[in-house]
C-alpha cells in the first residue's frame, strides 16, 4: 500500500470515526492536533481465512489411512454443538467427535483472558430461566450455579453469580445515571413518561396473554411459546413500525428499544421484527408488573458455560472434542446399502486433513455455511439457508491499568446516543473494585444491509477500531487513553441471525431444522433468535432426534 | 525623630512576625508528629539557637547595611511567608519530613537573628547607645508579646495556619519595601531592583492566600471543623485527619469519620470486648477492615491472644501510624507488636481462600466503613457473611460494626437481618459514642448451631503488650449489659419491613444513603 502523506492522517482519521461514531464525536476525538498513541494490541480470532478458502472452493482429501469411524460427528463446537454433545454423554452415548475450526471452543460465547481478568468475547450474561426451561435448569443445577428452587418451583440462582449491584448505569450529558434498563429517566417530559407506561403496559399484555393451548406469546425456549396468528402477526411488521402504529415516538423509549434490539440481535428496530422485539421484553418476564427475571454473569461471560461443556467432554477420557479444525466437506452417502456421512476436515493450513465415516452428522454451524460445507446439497435447502441474514460486530477488549476516574463501574455501562452498547467489566463480579481491569466494549454495525456492514467490518483495521472505542469511551472518560494498556479487537462477521420481519414465523426456519439425509441441524439461527438458551435449545434438540434415530433410549429432558 | 520612630515600628513588626514564624512551626510540628510538649521545646531552641547564630553572622557583614537589611526582610518574608505550604506539603510527600522541618526553622531563626544587630547598627551614631539599645529591645519584647497573643487568639482561628504564614510573610516583604524608603540615604545606588524584588514577594505571597483554598492538600479545609494537618489520597480512599485543640484528631475516610480520638475508645472497646468475652479463652483473632490499628490495640491487651491477623484493603491505612505518629501513640504502636499479621487486600477477595495455615479463628471482628458505596457493601452481604463462616472456629464469635441504630435503623437492621439469614445468631448492640452523633450499633453472632448468650462479665486481668495491668476505660460488666437493651427509638419501626442484604440488591447501600442524607449535609 502507498504510504499517505502525512497531512491526509489527519482527515482520515477524522472520517472513520466520523462513519463509525457520528460527527461531534469525531470532532471532538479529532481536536487534539497529534491523537495519543494507541496501546498495543491487534485483531484476534475468528478464522474467517480457512472459511473463505473453503467457500472458495478448497476441498482437501484424505489420505486413504486417514480415516476413522464415529457414529457421529458434531460439526461445530459453539454453544448448539456442545450442547448437543453435553446431551449425548447424558444418554450415556459416547460414539461421537465435535470438530471446531477455532483453538477454542464457544463461539461467540467464547472467551479470553489477561493477567487480570477472563473476559468474553461475545456473550456475555443469562437471564435465569424459569422453571419451565427444564433442560437449563438441568445444565444450571449441574454447574452448581442453580442451589435449589423456593417455594414455587422456580430456580434459586447462587448470590454470587447474580449479577452484582450496581448493575446497570447510563451516560448522558457529562453524568452517569444509575438505571435498571437502558432508558434515561433524567429530563424525561411528561410524555415521555406516559409513552413508557403505555409501552410497559403493551408488553405486559403480552406477558399475560394465554393461547387456546395456555402457552404464552412469548417463551424461552421459543418452541414454548404461541404459534397463535395474533402472535405471529408481530413477526410480519419491523419493531419500528409496531412503535410508530402504537404511536410510542418518545425518542428516549425508541433509544431503549433500539438498545435492546441492538443487544440481543445486532441490528436497529426498523430492521428486526416486531414479535422479536417484543420477544426481548416480554419472554423474560413471569409476571406482568413484575420484574425480569435476573441475570447471571460471569468474568468470562458465557465462557463459563463453554468451560463446564469442555470439562464434560474431557472427563469422559476420550478425544470427543477435537479444535482446529475445519470441515471442509459433510458428504452423504450410501456404504453398503446403509445410509451415511462422510466428514472431512483439515487444520488451517490444509496440510492435516482427517475423514470420518459416521452414520449421522449433527451440522452445529450456521446455515449460511451449509451449502459451502454439505456436499451437493438440494437447491432448495440452498434457497432456504440463504434466507437467513447475520448481524456484525466489532468487539474489544480493552486491559486497563487502574479504574476510569469517577464513580463506581457498574457492570453494564451504557453510553446514551452511542452506536456501541457501551461496555461490561471483566472484574465486577469477582467483586474486585480497585486497581486494574479489563472492559469489553461491543459495537454491533447495524447501519446498512449487513453485507455491506460486513464489507465496512473487515475494511476497518485494527488501529481505526481502537481510534473508534478509545474515542467512544472517551466521552465518558477522559482519562481512558492513559490507562489502557492493550486493546485487541474481534471481527464477528457472522455474529448472531437476525430476525428481521418474516424470519421467526415464516416458511423457511421450521423446514430448515428437518434434517437433511442423515444430517441433522443444531444451531440458534433455527430459533431466529441468536441467544444462548435457544442455541442450547437447538443443540439439545437435535441430540435427542439423533439418539432416537440410532435407538438410544432416553427420555426428552426438554 | 520621625525618621528613627518609623524605625523602632519597623523592630516591632520585625519581632512579631520574627515570633510568629516560631509559633507557626512549633504548631505545624505538634499537629503533623503529635507530642506538643517535645515539637514546642525542641522547634523554640532550634530558633532561638538559629538567631544566636544569625546575631553571630552579623559581625560579617560591613557593607551596604541597609541594603542587606532589606534583603533579609525579603527572605524572611518568603521563607517565613512559605513556612506553613513547606510544612505540609513536605509532610505529605516526603518520608525526612523532620530534616525539612529543622531546616526551615533554622533558616529563619538565622535570618531573624540577622535583623535586629543590622537594624541597631544601621541606628547606630543617630541616637545614644543606651536608648538604642533600650528602645529596640522594648520595642522587640511588646513585638513578642503582640505575636503570642494575637496568634492563638485572632491569627490561626480567623486565619488558619497556611493563611497566617502567608499573611506574615506579606507583612514581613512590606516592611522590606517600606525600609526602601526610611533608609533610602543609607543605599548606595539604585533601589528599584530591591523594589521590585519587595513587589515580586509580596504578589507571589498574596497568589498564595488567593489559591490556598486550592491547594489540593487543604481543598476540603472547609469541609471539616478543625484544621486538616494531614491527607492522603491512596488507589483506594481520601485520608484526612484534622487536629484541634488539646491534641484531639479525627480521622476521615472519603469525608466520613471514622474516629475522634477523645471518644474511639467507646467504641473499639465496644466492638473488641463482648465478642472476646463469648468465646472461651480466644487464641486467634482476625480483624477485618480496622487499619486505624485501634481494635487492634483491645485485642492485644487479652494475654492469651497468640495471634492477630488484620485483613485491611489500603497500605496507606496500616501505616498510617508510621506517617502520622499521634495514631501510632493513639493505638500504642500495635503495628509493632510480633503477634500482628497485616494482610493488604479486599476481605471480599481474602475470605474466599481457605484460612491462613488452614486454621480458622475464634474471633472474627469487622470493622469496616459504613456501607456508603457498591464497593463496601458486598462486604455487609448474605454471600459473604457465609464465606466468612469458614474462617470462624465452631463457638467462635463475630463482632459487626453496624453503624447508628438511631441514625440509621433500616440500615442497622438491615445488618442484623442479613446475619441472620446467612446463617448466625444475632445479639444486636449499642453504646454512645458522642462523636458518631450520639449512638453506635454492633451486632455480636456465633453460627446459628451455637449457643449464643449476651456476656455478663468484662474479661479480667487484662495487660498492655508490655505485661502492665490495664483497665478498661468504659467497658465494666454493668455496662456491657446495658448495651445490648434496645429502648423504644432504635428498634425498628413495626411498619418499616427490611429486606435482606444480596450481592444482586444491595439494599444496604439504599437504605444508608436514605437515611444518612437526612443528617449529614
Amino acid at each position: 500500500m502507498a504510504k499517505r502523506p502525512s497531512w491526509q492522517i489527519g482527515p482520515t482519521r477524522r472520517d472513520v470515526l466520523a462513519t463509525l461514531l457520528g460527527v461531534p464525536v469525531a470532532l471532538a476525538a479529532g481536536c487534539s492536533r497529534k491523537p495519543p498513541p494507541l496501546p498495543e494490541g491487534r485483531i484476534v480470532g475468528a478464522s474467517a481465512g480457512i472459511g473463505h478458502r473453503l467457500r472458495d472452493g478448497l476441498r482437501p482429501q484424505p489420505a486413504e489411512g486417514a480415516w476413522q469411524e464415529r457414529a457421529v460427528v458434531i460439526v461445530g463446537g459453539g454453544i448448539a454443538g456442545l450442547s448437543a454433545a453435553w446431551r449425548l454423554l447424558l444418554a450415556g452415548f459416547d460414539d461421537f467427535v465435535l470438530l471446531e475450526l477455532e483453538p477454542r471452543p464457544g463461539g461467540t460465547s467464547g472467551s479470553g483472558a489477561s493477567d487480570v481478568s477472563a473476559y468474553p468475547w461475545g456473550a456475555h450474561y443469562l437471564p435465569v430461566p424459569m422453571r419451565e426451561n427444564r433442560a437449563l435448569v438441568r445444565l444450571l443445577r449441574e454447574m452448581n450455579v442453580i442451589e435449589g428452587e423456593d417455594k414455587d418451583g422456580e430456580p434459586v440462582v447462587g448470590e454470587q453469580y447474580l449479577i452484582r449491584d450496581q448493575k446497570e448505569r447510563i451516560f448522558h450529558r457529562d453524568a452517569w445515571h444509575p438505571c435498571e434498563e437502558p432508558y434515561l429517566h433524567a429530563g424525561e417530559s411528561g410524555e415521555d413518561i406516559a409513552q413508557r407506561k403505555r409501552f410497559d403496559a403493551e408488553v405486559d399484555s403480552w406477558v399475560n396473554f394465554r393461547d387456546g393451548k395456555g402457552r404464552r406469546a412469548f417463551a424461552i425456549p421459543i418452541a414454548r411459546g404461541s404459534d397463535d396468528a395474533t402472535v405471529t402477526a408481530l413477526d410480519r411488521l419491523s419493531m419500528a413500525d409496531w412503535m410508530r402504529r402504537k404511536g410510542l415516538t418518545s425518542p428516549r423509549l425508541r433509544w431503549m428499544v433500539d438498545y435492546a434490539c441492538r443487544d440481543d440481535y445486532g441490528a436497529t428496530a426498523e430492521d428486526v421484527s416486531a414479535w422479536a422485539g417484543l420477544f426481548y421484553f416480554a419472554a423474560r418476564k413471569r409476571k406482568a408488573h413484575g420484574d425480569s427475571q435476573p441475570f447471571m454473569a460471569w468474568p468470562e461471560g458465557n465462557g463459563r458455560i463453554v468451560r463446564h461443556f469442555a470439562e464434560r467432554l474431557r472427563s469422559s477420557g476420550k478425544e470427543l472434542l477435537r479444535l482446529g479444525l475445519a470441515v471442509s466437506e459433510v458428504g452423504p452417502v450410501e456404504r453398503a446399502g446403509k445410509p451415511g456421512v462422510e466428514v472431512i476436515a483439515c487444520d488451517h493450513e490444509g496440510r492435516q486433513v482427517i475423514g470420518y465415516r459416521a452414520e449421522r452428522v449433527i451440522f452445529a454451524a450456521p446455515q449460511f455455511v451449509a451449502p459451502y460445507a454439505i456436499r451437493s446439497l438440494p437447491r432448495e435447502r440452498i434457497a432456504l439457508a440463504s434466507s437467513f441474514d447475520y448481524s456484525v460486530w466489532m468487539v474489544a477488549n480493552l486491559e486497563l491499568k487502574d479504574r476510569p476516574a469517577g464513580p463506581f463501574l457498574a457492570w453494564d455501562n451504557i453510553l446514551y446516543e452511542s452506536p456501541s452498547l457501551g461496555y461490561v467489566v471483566a472484574t465486577h463480579q469477582t467483586g474486585t473494585d480497585y486497581g486494574p481491569t479489563v472492559l469489553t466494549y461491543y459495537y454491533p454495525l447495524t447501519a446498512g444491509s449487513a453485507r455491506a456492514a460486513r464489507t465496512t467490518l473487515l475494511g476497518t483495521g485494527w488501529e481505526e477500531w481502537a481510534e473508534v472505542a478509545l474515542a467512544d469511551l472517551g466521552r465518558a472518560h477522559d482519562d481512558i487513553h492513559s490507562l489502557v494498556e492493550r486493546l485487541d479487537v474481534m471481527r464477528w462477521g457472522h455474529a448472531m441471525p437476525r430476525p428481521k420481519p418474516g424470519t421467526v414465523w415464516g416458511s423457511e426456519r421450521p423446514k430448515a431444522a428437518q434434517p437433511y439425509r442423515n444430517v441433522s441441524f443444531a444451531h440458534s439461527d433455527l430459533s431466529g433468535v441468536g441467544i444462548m438458551e435457544e442455541a442450547f435449545y437447538q443443540g439439545v434438540r437435535a441430540a435427542e432426534e439423533v439418539l432416537a434415530a440410532h435407538g438410544v433410549k432416553s427420555a426428552t429432558i426438554l | 525623630m520621625n525618621r528613627s520612630f518609623f524605625l523602632f515600628l519597623n523592630v516591632l513588626i520585625i519581632a512579631t512576625c520574627g515570633l510568629v514564624y516560631e509559633l507557626l512551626a512549633g504548631t505545624a510540628a505538634s499537629y503533623l508528629l503529635g507530642d506538643t510538649v517535645f515539637q514546642f521545646s525542641t522547634v523554640i531552641g532550634v530558633y532561638l539557637f538559629a538567631m544566636g547564630v544569625g546575631s553571630w553572622l552579623s559581625r560579617f557583614i560591613d557593607k551596604q547595611l541597609a541594603w542587606v537589611f532589606v534583603e533579609v526582610e525579603l527572605a524572611v518574608a518568603l521563607l517565613g511567608g512559605l513556612a506553613s505550604p513547606i510544612f505540609f506539603l513536605g509532610h505529605a510527600y516526603l518520608s525526612f519530613f523532620q530534616v525539612v522541618l529543622y531546616a526551615v526553622v533554622f533558616l529563619i531563626g538565622t535570618l531573624v537573628g540577622l535583623e535586629i544587630p543590622l537594624l541597631m547598627r544601621i541606628l547606630e551614631g543617630t541616637i545614644e547607645f543606651k536608648d538604642l539599645v533600650s528602645r529596640v529591645l522594648a520595642f522587640d519584647y511588646v513585638g513578642a508579646l503582640i505575636a503570642s497573643l494575637a496568634f492563638p487568639m485572632l491569627l490561626l482561628p480567623s486565619l488558619g495556619i497556611m493563611r497566617t504564614s502567608l499573611a506574615i510573610g506579606i507583612v514581613n516583604a512590606l516592611v522590606g519595601l517600606w525600609a526602601t524608603w526610611l533608609l533610602r540615604p543609607q543605599i548606595k545606588g539604585s533601589v528599584t531592583a530591591l523594589r521590585a524584588r519587595a513587589i515580586l514577594v509580596i504578589v507571589l505571597l498574596g497568589v498564595g492566600i488567593v489559591f490556598s483554598n486550592r491547594l489540593i492538600l487543604f481543598a476540603e479545609e472547609g469541609i471539616y471543623a478543625d484544621p486538616v494537618v494531614f491527607t492522603r489520597t491512596t488507589p483506594y480512599q481520601r485520608i484526612v485527619v484534622t487536629r484541634g485543640t488539646g491534641g484531639v484528631f479525627r480521622l476521615y475516610l472519603n469525608g466520613h469519620l471514622q474516629f475522634n480520638s477523645v471518644d474511639e475508645y467507646r467504641y473499639h472497646e465496644a466492638l473488641v470486648h463482648p465478642a472476646m468475652a463469648a468465646v472461651v479463652s480466644p487464641k486467634r483473632v482476625l480483624v477485618l477492615g480496622g487499619g486505624d490499628g485501634l481494635a487492634l490495640r483491645e485485642v492485644l491487651r487479652h494475654p492469651n491472644v497468640e495471634s492477630v491477623t488484620l485483613v485491611d484493603l489500603d497500605p496507606g491505612m496500616t501505616r498510617l501510624s508510621d506517617r502520622y505518629p499521634p495514631l501510632g501513640q493513639l493505638n500504642e504502636q500495635a503495628y509493632h507488636d510480633a503477634k500482628v499479621r497485616v494482610v493488604n487486600e479486599d476481605a471480599y477477595i481474602w475470605v474466599q481462600k481457605a484460612p491462613p495455615d488452614g486454621r480458622p479463628f475464634d474471633v472474627i471482628l469487622i470493622d469496616f466503613p459504613d456501607p456508603h458505596s457498591y464497593a463496601l457493601g458486598k462486604l455487609y452481604t448474605t454471600h459473604f457473611y457465609r464465606l466468612l463462616k469458614r474462617h470462624l472456629t465452631r463457638d467462635g464469635a463475630i463482632a459487626v460494626q453496624c453503624t447508628s441504630p438511631f441514625m440509621a435503623p433500616k440500615t442497622f437492621w438491615c445488618i442484623v437481618k442479613t446475619l441472620e439469614a446467612s446463617g448466625y445468631r444475632v445479639k444486636p448492640y449499642h453504646v454512645a459514642v458522642p462523636s458518631f452523633f450520639g449512638v453506635w450499633g454492633f451486632s455480636l453472632a456465633k453460627r446459628e448451631e451455637d449457643e449464643l448468650k449476651v456476656p455478663e462479665r468484662v474479661p479480667r486481668d487484662l495487660r498492655r503488650p508490655d505485661g502492665t495491668p490495664v483497665r478498661l476505660r468504659f467497658l465494666n460488666d454493668d455496662a456491657l449489659k446495658a448495651m445490648f437493651v434496645f429502648p423504644e427509638d432504635m428498634q425498628l419501626p413495626a411498619d418499616e419491613k427490611v429486606e435482606v442484604n444480596r450481592l444482586d440488591n444491595q439494599v444496604v447501600v439504599q437504605y444508608h444513603e436514605a437515611e444518612w442524607k437526612r443528617y449529614v449535609r
